[in-house]
């Protein structure tokens, strides 16, 4: 008992790492999937996208840096998949400098890979990055193609047939926010939902999903948030769109590490807290 | 006249913008689209003044013998190495705008070579750091940091499949006792009735602030000056 108290006393903050190293990196190498089931405010905004009649125009906007990649690109991943296996049109765009190259990581292995047959200007567009954060969305609200005047790749936004009928951020059935920050799904909320009654779908960090649950359900569809929510988002799409069974569970593998590593920080909370009553004791 | 002229300016700005909002005939809607064009080309230029000031901040830094000019220089180089590449578009044909994430250009090789894997590996460390914390700092001192400790608890096994399956044996008529239901609970009712005061809370002091930058009464911003 003596022993336990004294090491749980003068616990070493390297045994602490290399716990949370070792709980992470075993399930990353034996591809420990977890599957779950989707809650509520995941389920809404499926059924969201699932009520969109085929061909809606929805806005896809890539709002995050590489920091938070691995939490934030399964859900651009599972949007893709959703919304082009519903045969809808996707414009990609990025209000943070760093989504832009995010938002190819998408196109390049979502889009290219497992929907070769989808065609770059009719079912997809690129967009890519503008400056002025939320000002760029109040402008694009009334101008989107005086903010947009090409396409990411340079080309003249009026010769791509899906920017044809588009004017004002208006013209869109929905938007799809995946962030970690501001601007982010907030933003998107307060300066084209609400003001122009556009559904608004979230995916955004853990951190950041407590911040934006007053605002669900009346002004945003649903919410993705963390790898948990990309995961649940993914059990939905596999469960009704099958052929993604393969393909479509990345946030389903990263979540086996996160969680392990979860259940090690609720032990060493628990742990940490007998230290503290042990220590009072002694004194 | 200095500080004459730009309370004249906020005074007129200010006005004219709140009264756009509420006054639905022209010329107010379109006005209102056009000075958000401004407000995102003027945005465009606070690049360059942000550029300029970290260029003088950290060459100031470094004439001064900082103990740290080495990191500095790693800025200065850092900063122009990524202007020039981006500029001239290296690696690919040289023209201006275009697609900087091009397959071949160099921006997006130093993009995905270096900066990416920095980031991530960055804010990977938060990791080890928050565990550390955990056992450290978590602990139910008073009767504040228990309550704390719990609804973290809870919301912490939540987010794991062991909080699923370690509840999932009882029955539905004990629905409340189940994690995934008190996580939801959680979410949906008190940390939402938080937020919400926040944000409500946030919106009037900007009303506040906006009136008394309006009515010349807030004036910090013309050089230290209050009222």
């Amino acid at each position: 008992m003596n022993i336990l108290k004294n090491f749980l006393l003068q616990l070493d903050r390297r045994i602490i790492y290399a716990a949370i190293a070792l709980a992470v990196t075993i399930p990353l190498v034996l591809h420990f999937a977890v599957p779950l089931k989707p809650s509520p405010i995941v389920q809404s905004l499926f059924d969201a996208l699932e009520a969109l009649p085929p061909k809606s125009k929805v806005i896809l906007s890539f709002d995050y840096g590489p920091s938070t990649l691995p939490e934030n690109d399964p859900m651009a991943f599972a949007f893709a998949r959703h919304l082009l296996t519903r045969n809808h049109r996707i414009y990609m765009m990025a209000l943070w400098a760093t989504g832009a190259r995010n938002l190819d990581h998408t196109i390049e292995q979502v889009i290219e890979k497992e929907f070769p047959g989808k065609v770059y200007g009719v079912d997809y567009v690129k967009l890519g990055y503008k400056a002025g954060d939320e000002g760029l969305i109040n402008t694009l609200f009334k101008d989107f193609k005086g903010m947009y005047t090409t396409d990411g790749h340079g080309t003249n936004i009026n010769d791509i047939p899906m920017m044809k009928d588009i004017t004002t951020l208006e013209d869109f059935d929905m938007i799809l926010n995946v962030g970690s920050g501001r601007p982010g799904t907030k933003e998107w909320i307060q300066y084209a939902g609400d003001r122009g009654n556009i559904p608004i779908g979230g995916a955004v960090t853990a951190v950041e999903a407590l911040l934006l649950y007053p605002y669900y359900p009346r002004q945003l569809k649903g919410l993705l948030g963390g790898l948990q929510g990309a995961a649940e988002y993914e059990t939905a799409l596999i469960s009704k769109y099958p052929q993604f069974g393969t393909t479509g569970r990345q946030a389903q593998v990263y979540m086996g590490p996160q969680a392990v590593a979860h259940c090690v920080i609720l032990l060493l909370v628990i742990l940490g807290n007998v230290s503290y009553f042990l220590g009072r004791r002694r004194k | 006249m200095k500080k004459r002229v730009p309370l004249i300016i906020i005074f007129c700005v200010g006005t004219l913008f709140v009264l756009a909002i509420f006054l639905p005939f022209p010329p107010f809607p379109a006005m209102e689209g056009e000075v958000s064009v401004w407000f995102d080309i003027l945005k465009g230029f606070a690049f360059v003044l942000g550029g300029g000031n970290l260029i003088r901040v950290t060459a100031d830094k470094i004439r001064k013998g900082h103990p740290d000019r080495f990191y500095l220089w790693v800025t200065l180089v850092g900063f122009f190495g990524m202007l020039v590449v981006g500029l001239l578009q290296l690696g690919g044909p040289i023209a201006p705008g275009g697609d900087f994430t091009t397959e071949g250009l160099w921006f997006r090789r130093i993009y995905d070579g270096i900066f990416a894997p920095c980031m991530a590996a960055i804010f990977s460390t938060l990791a080890f750091f928050v565990s550390s914390a955990a056992y450290r700092a978590f602990r139910a001192k008073n009767r504040e940091a228990t309550i704390l400790l719990i609804a973290a608890f809870v919301i912490l096994l939540g987010r794991t499949p062991l909080g699923n399956s370690l509840t999932a044996w009882l029955p539905d008529f004990l629905n409340f006792l189940k994690i995934p239901w008190l996580f939801e609970k959680i979410l949906m009712y008190p940390n939402t009735a938080g937020q919400r005061a926040i944000l409500i809370g946030i919106a009037l002091g900007i009303i506040s602030n906006s009136l008394r930058l309006i009515l010349g009464v807030e004036r910090s911003y013309l050089g230290g000056e209050r009222s």
